[in-house]
């Protein structure tokens, strides 16, 4: 343990990085361009007073627990978010007396308005550091208020907020009325924000006696057909299906972000099998997401004369149409797949993982090369691509449309995942995960497993592609990137690995979150970076972590220890 | 013999049998390319020479990178898939020293002394980002599952190329000119008139004698034995009294600063930097790394070499003769190609290291 003095210079090292980083990467600068509560306070701010919030914690975190509600804590989160501040004014008086741009883009006058709150001179810097000030009161000011009350607010704080960033994705879901009281164009007003942050308060502490009174309402149960499944599952898909047809009007936007996110819960949801279930880390998994995608684009189009001719010779007709090529997908995502799956049936961990990165390269360099130019378009992509019709009348177009045939695509793919996770097939994929060596001394069929998790995940891509390109209507071979293995993995490990519900939290955070705020659209990537390291250095298991099953047979045998056991 | 025959065969399964007749199928593919556009003689004996040489330059980077990955690997077992970006960071970050001296006029009156000051600064950089990244990301998690640092190590690799974005710029930046590096040099002009781009021989000798000078170092200095010992036996080591810590940060700060250094060159063989220009670079290092067998030292060398000439000289050899269309555009390709042949059938590498067993 540290001295309070040097645990808060230690924290306010650590913010003071953070806090440079963003503002030399230009995340300040950019998100300042949104206001979350108008006239008050703008994603930029609230950017640097959650590192400001942050630093106090870790401060209070590194000194002796007994000494944290005391004088000394708050000394301690003070001189630490000073720290902070003090590093952030001499970054601004850098600025305004050398020329940093020269080499750091970001380190702009504007970026100096912002710090200093629009103030030039002394009071400008007093300004910065009072705001950062805050931050650490209200970090340490967590520990003075009394039981449920810290909880309570910090989550209503954070909640109002988000209700404010998420704008344009929460107004669709509220009557004008409501939107008016409580919105600007862009963000909060001051009373909405107060309104919904006593709202929330209010719910949140309310909300184990309502909590209490819901699991009663989870004992209910709808019958369907043969099996039954409870009331609050069935209400969530009846919504799940009113949704879009009622809000098709004002939520276009809303869907788009939805379809996108689908498409990567298919993706999530197949490489779950591959990476959750059987632990074979695939980077490139892009590659059976662009089979289904070119197989649906090539098929469908009417440009590329060569394939074409192809199909007039072979079947009499020029295209194929989108439900006659689903099947062909599937196929040929499943063939993909056992092929890829072959050659690394004997490399493991992290050669296989560079094997499968390099297997995904080599298919988009062929893709963009002028080799298989007339079969696959080349670098200029495929436009053209059949849209799904019904009964030849009835053509899905619109997002909301194709949210449909999304959901559903993403039901079939819940319901394999979940057959499989609790089938023998399942549970040998686990085992090999597990111990590959004790797995095949135990009878397990190690090809059959490996290929099959290999074949899944590939049909699962190879539909999300499928859909995917139909709904662009073209496509272009630099979307088939390694970045899309990347994000898909990304969501996988930050919603938890083998989790199912894990996945969908993952796309909703990494997928959606981006889509809504358009000024992160650039940081994308650097977000996910920082996400893999902090995820993997403090909660290597995911937001949502797979749990374990366990037998009633070993619950009786081991009992207590079974925590032990799983340790070990 | 009958029955030990029997004997062997009965371990040959259907997987085995069928990646032979795939690699078969390659190995006919290339002998073919090959005896096509011998025999057609569309690129006379000096084209030939010309892309060996400036393989061999492209390979000297190469082998300079994949030095960082072998000694990781050695070490910790691990791929440090970041290590493109160390790469990166150095000429990216000193090009602007670069851009400053070249607006001083350092680069037209002393320009290799400019050029030794930028390279300097771009080691120093390398340097400091391989250790840190060792000290804050790598080092808490040792000992954690193997798919544990790798996908730290491609989180960092992704945080490393987008906060340099962010902090200088998106786009591409072009690196001044040395002037006594450009033209050519003549060799033997009376007999074979072998014209060499000076660039190419600057890039390769200066490689050579920084691989030479590194290797020595690993093998003739006390903190070089360190870094072996840890190698072999990191607990024996410890007994020791070996500092572990300190030699893995050490071997991290050699990787690093041979990366920097590399990184140079390549900016100044393509001229210019970019955020991503470590991405493709640090896969190849890292597939010569592996040619050479993952752990080894001289095999890095030796792969890194081997793939640069391989590479220049693939997309002509083979590929047009097969009737490719554009070939150069699959040099990228053939590279991955070879990691992937290589990584199935021969993961010990063209040399063999008793390190790779344990991947």
């Amino acid at each position: 343990m540290n001295t309070p003095l040097r645990a808060a210079f230690r924290a306010g090292l650590a913010g003071s990085l953070i806090a440079l980083h963003l503002a030399l990467v230009g995340m300040v600068e950019a998100f300042n361009k949104r206001e979350i509560i108008q006239d008050t306070v703008t994603l930029g701010q609230l950017l640097l007073l959650g590192v400001s919030i942050g630093t106090a914690l870790y401060a209070l975190q590194l000194i002796p627990q007994e000494r944290r509600a005391t004088r000394d804590g708050w000394l301690t989160a003070l001189v630490s978010v000073s720290v902070v501040s003090l590093t952030l004014m001499l970054l601004s008086l850098a600025i305004q007396t050398i020329n940093l741009r020269f080499m750091f883009q970001n380190a702009s006058k504007e970026l100096v308005r912002i710090l200093t709150f629009h103030t030039p001179g002394v009071v400008g810097l007093v300004k910065l550091w009072l705001f950062i000030l805050v931050g650490g009161i209200l970090g340490v000011g967590y520990l003075f208020v009394p039981r449920p009350w810290n909880r309570v607010l910090s989550i209503a704080a954070g909640a109002t907020l988000i209700m404010g960033v998420m704008r344009s994705i929460v107004t669709p879901l509220l009557p004008d009325l409501l939107v008016d009281a409580l919105y600007t164009a862009s963000g909060l007003k001051r009373i909405g924000a107060v309104v919904l942050f006593v709202l929330w308060s209010a719910i949140l502490y309310t909300y184990p006696r309502w909590k209490a009174r819901a699991q009663t309402l989870q004992t209910l149960e709808v019958r369907l057909g043969p099996r039954t499944i409870p009331l609050p599952v069935f209400l969530g898909i009846v919504v799940l299906f009113a949704l879009p047809a009622i809000l098709r009007e004002e939520g276009s936007y809303l869907f788009e972000v939805l379809d996108m996110v689908g498409i990567y819960i298919i993706m999530g949801f197949g490489l779950n099998i591959v990476v959750g279930y059987a632990g074979l880390l695939d980077l490139g998994y892009v590659a059976f997401f662009a089979i289904g995608a070119y197989t649906m684009a090539v098929l469908s189009t009417p440009e590329l004369p060569v394939v074409r001719e192809f199909l007039t010779q072979t079947i009499g007709r020029s295209t194929l149409n989108f439900w006659e090529i689903i099947p062909i997908v599937i196929v040929i995502s499943l063939i993909s797949g056992v092929l890829l799956g072959v050659p690394v049936l004997k490399t493991h961990g992290d050669y296989l993982a560079i094997i499968t990165l390099g297997f995904g390269e080599i298919i988009r360099l062929l893709v963009i090369s002028d080799l298989l130019k007339p079969i696959l378009g080349g670098a200029q992509g495929i436009t053209g691509v059949a849209r799904p019709t019904f009964f030849g009348k009835f053509v899905i177009n619109e997002s909301w449309e194709y949210f449909y045939l999304i959901v559903i695509t993403i039901g079939i793919a819940l319901y394999i995942s979940v057959r499989l996770r609790d089938s023998r097939a399942g549970r040998a994929m686990k085992a090999i995960r597990e111990d590959e060596e004790v797995a095949k001394a135990m009878g397990i069929d190690h090809v059959a497993a490996k290929l099959s998790a290999f074949a899944t995940g590939a049909v699962m891509a190879g539909l999300a592609g499928a859909l995917f390109s139909s709904r662009l209507y073209s496509i272009a071979p630099h979307s088939f990137n390694v970045l899309i293995s990347i994000n898909v993995l990304c969501l996988l490990i930050v919603g938890g690995m083998g989790s199912l519900p894990g996945v969908v939290v993952g796309a909703l955070a990494l997928v959606g979150l981006p889509e809504v705020l358009r000024e992160f659209a650039e940081f994308r990537l650097l977000v996910y970076g920082a996400a893999l390291i902090i995820m993997m250095l403090y909660k290597p298991e995911g937001l949502w972590p797979e749990r374990a099953r366990v037998s009633p047979i070993a619950k009786e045998v081991f009992g207590d220890r079974l925590q032990q056991l799983k340790i070990e | 013999m009958l029955e030990r025959l029997r004997y062997r065969l009965r371990y040959i399964s259907g997987t085995d049998i069928a990646l032979w007749i795939v690699a078969a199928l390659l190995l006919t593919m290339i002998v073919v390319g090959s005896y096509n556009i011998l025999t057609e003689g569309r690129y006379t004996g000096r084209q030939w020479l010309d892309f060996v040489i400036s393989g061999l330059a492209q390979g000297s980077i190469y082998a300079l990178i994949a030095l960082g990955y072998t000694m990781v690997y050695g070490i910790l077992f691990m791929i440090n898939f970041a290590h493109g970006e160390v790469f990166m960071s150095g000429p990216f970050t000193a090009y602007f020293l670069a851009e400053y001296l070249k607006q001083k006029g350092m680069f037209q009156s002393h320009p290799l002394l400019a050029l030794l000051l930028v390279m300097l600064l771009s080691m120093l950089v390398s340097t400091v980002i391989a250790v840190s990244l060792e000290r804050l990301a790598y080092r808490p998690l040792r000992g954690a599952p193997r798919l544990v640092p790798l996908i730290t190590a491609i989180g960092a690799s992704f945080f490393l190329q987008y906060t340099f974005r962010g902090l200088y710029t998106p786009g591409f930046k072009a690196y001044p000119e040395v002037e006594p590096l450009k033209g050519t040099w003549v060799f033997f002009p009376n007999s074979l008139h072998l014209e060499i781009e000076r660039m190419l021989i600057a890039v390769f000798v200066s490689s050579v004698l920084l691989l030479i000078l590194l290797y020595a170092f690993v093998q003739f200095t006390k903190t070089g034995r360190a870094i072996r010992a840890v190698a072999e036996d990191q607990q024996a080591a410890a007994l020791m009294g070996v500092d572990v810590d300190h030699t893995i940060s050490v071997t991290f700060a050699v990787g690093g600063a041979a990366a920097g250094a590399a990184g140079v060159f390549y900016a100044l063989m393509f001229r210019q930097v970019n955020y991503f220009m470590g991405f493709f670079p640090g896969l190849k290092a890292f597939t010569a790394a592996v040619l050479g067998g993952i752990g080894n030292l001289p095999g890095a060398m030796l792969g890194g070499l081997f793939l640069g000439v391989f590479e220049s000289v693939g997309p002509s050899l083979f590929l047009e003769g097969l009737g490719v269309p554009a070939a150069y555009q699959l040099k990228d390709a053939i590279a991955f190609t070879m990691l992937v042949l290589f990584l199935i059938f021969r993961p010990t590498g063209i040399l063999g290291e008793r390190l790779a067993k344990r991947a």
